[in-house]
């Protein structure tokens, strides 16, 4: 291992629970992103769910805002070792947003106003697994962590809550997104260290 | 830091003088200096000029005529991965 | 290229926010001034954190001298504006960076454009140009929030033939200063004999929104873009 730096690191909180394999516990949020913060008015904010045959349903920030919306608290965890405990997180189940979908695709990617994009198995976004997030500890989702809305899918690494989220493509195939294509895993699930390909 | 009533730093826009050592451990020849011509626009400038965003999941090259992400650099435990597609050539300085 | 060992040998308080460090690191050469360096930091636990710091000095091999500002809520400036101390370990990559870089023997007059600590590679060019005993023109323009934020001021200030500094106070000036506080202007940057037709070759350091509003000023005074190289900072 490289020289250990004396006095670098300070005290991590232990966590209460067990968190996933090369983790380590953070007190704050810190942001990480590919690109320029997108700035993305309510008033002109859509979501698209597309279909794999083209066919579109779009939410407006007041139609997404009529949805039924659930607080969920999470611990998330960045494929760069961070984890952050006990966050409090509200937003619309994305099953709402395909309960009427006709589809069989198996993949969806999720797409970023800016051009981020991130692919996941359609299942994962089911079945109380995901969310379009638009708060978060209480306050409004700030444009530096995705708002106003992002997608939430505490599940995997943290890459996969799409920020800025601005569509769902249903995909028949599993194309990668933005870091997948740049090495990071398909799939990514932190509990089997999934980081790279 | 973000706890509510704060604003998070945002990520800083960087150049490519800030991708000078993980790039040392790709290239033989010195980074910033080497000209890079975006495929999007055509526009080629040295490293140096290009704008850069930068966090430990890796560093993202931008044209700074188009904003075109021109290369991606992320360190793999098996080693510095540069991804080249955006750019359509990259030349060792003279 | 690969990291050194690197053990702290000396720390020096500069202004309330900012250390000067030296590290003795065997194997570390060459370095010309402007570069930098990387310094990373690892963990007990093992994590490991790596940023970048220009040189305030290149004036000797197997030695690294930067100065780092401390940034608020950073995970590594404040481990070594306010803990790292003689003895600590840490690694070093460098020296790093071929185009921010002034070279002696370059006849040029030279206009420096620094922002806050975006002084730092300058006092490297400063302190090469002096042992070097060149009498290169290099006009220095420093732009700071109050006389405290001034790194070396003193030794920035001192005579030195050929050299001239004009210093930009954004927050609060001296006192007695003739200029109240205000952001850099374009009369800031002209001067005779450091001019675009005077094949100036000018560099400008410092935070992003300080290198790109000094840019736009400096082209909008005819200097060519090629002629004008620039390092952006964010620090952490």
């Amino acid at each position: 291992m490289a020289v250990v730096t004396r006095g670098f690191g300070g005290r991590r909180p232990e966590p209460e629970h067990q968190i996933p394999p090369g983790q380590f516990v953070v007190q704050d949020f810190p942001v990480l992103s590919a690109g320029p913060t997108p700035n993305v008015d309510e008033s002109r904010w859509e979501l698209t769910v597309r279909t794999e045959t083209g066919e579109g349903t779009t939410w407006t920030w007041d139609q997404l805002m009529e949805l039924p919306a659930e607080d969920v608290v999470t611990d998330i965890h960045c494929v760069t070792h961070w984890t952050k405990l006990g966050m409090t997180w509200r937003g619309v189940p994305v099953d709402a947003l395909l309960a009427d979908v006709e589809t069989s695709a198996d993949f969806v990617m999720a797409r970023s106003y800016g051009g981020y994009t991130t692919n996941l198995p359609l299942q994962d976004l089911l079945d109380g697994q995901a969310w379009v997030a638009f708060e978060v500890e209480g306050e409004p989702l700030e444009p530096v962590h995705g708002g106003p809305a992002r997608l939430l899918v505490p599940h995997l690494y943290f890459w996969k809550s799409a920020k800025w989220l601005r569509g769902l493509d249903l995909m028949t195939s599993e194309d990668l997104g933005f870091w997948e294509q740049n090495g990071y895993h398909a799939y990514g699930d932190p509990w089997l260290e999934q980081r790279y390909a | 830091m973000s706890s509510p009533g704060t604003t998070a730093h945002d990520v800083p826009v960087l150049d490519g003088s800030a991708l000078a050592g993980v790039l040392s451990e790709v290239y033989a020849f010195e980074a910033t200096r080497a000209v890079v011509r975006c495929a999007s626009c055509g526009h080629a400038d040295v490293l140096a000029r290009t704008t850069v965003h930068l966090t430990a999941m890796g560093g993202v090259v931008r044209c700074a005529t188009c904003t075109a992400v021109l290369l991606v650099v992320v360190e793999r435990p098996d080693g510095v991965r540069v991804s080249t597609s955006g750019a359509a050539w990259v030349q060792a300085p003279g | 290229m690969s990291w050194h060992v690197a053990t702290v040998v000396g720390t020096r308080s500069v202004t309330p926010t900012a250390r000067a460090l030296t590290l003795a690191v065997p194997g570390f050469a060459a370095a010309l001034p402007g570069q930098h360096v990387d310094l990373r930091l690892t963990a007990p636990d093992g994590y490991q954190a790596t940023r970048a710091y220009s040189l305030s000095d290149t004036g000797q091999d197997e030695r690294v001298d930067v100065v780092v500002d401390e940034v608020p809520d950073g995970e590594v400036s404040p481990y070594l504006t306010r803990v790292a101390r003689p003895g600590d370990q840490l690694e070093v990559r460098g020296p790093l960076g071929g185009y921010f870089v002034w070279h002696e023997d370059d006849p040029a007059p030279v206009l420096l454009v620094a922002g806050g600590s975006g002084v730092v590679p300058f006092l490297a060019m400063l302190r090469a140009r002096r042992a070097a005993g060149r009498r290169t023109p290099f006009r220095l323009v420093c732009s700071v929030r109050t006389p405290d934020d001034a790194i070396e001021r003193a030794e920035v200030d001192s005579p030195d033939p050929g050299l001239d500094v004009h210093w930009v106070f954004t927050r609060a000036a001296p006192p007695g200063w003739p200029a109240p506080p205000r952001r850099l202007t374009t009369d800031d940057l002209v001067t005779p004999g450091f001019g675009p037709d005077d094949g100036t070759a000018v560099f400008v350091c410092g935070p992003t929104g300080f290198v790109e509003a000094a840019t736009g000023l400096l082209t909008g005074l005819g200097h060519p873009p090629g002629r004008v190289r620039t390092e952006r900072f964010g620090g952490a």
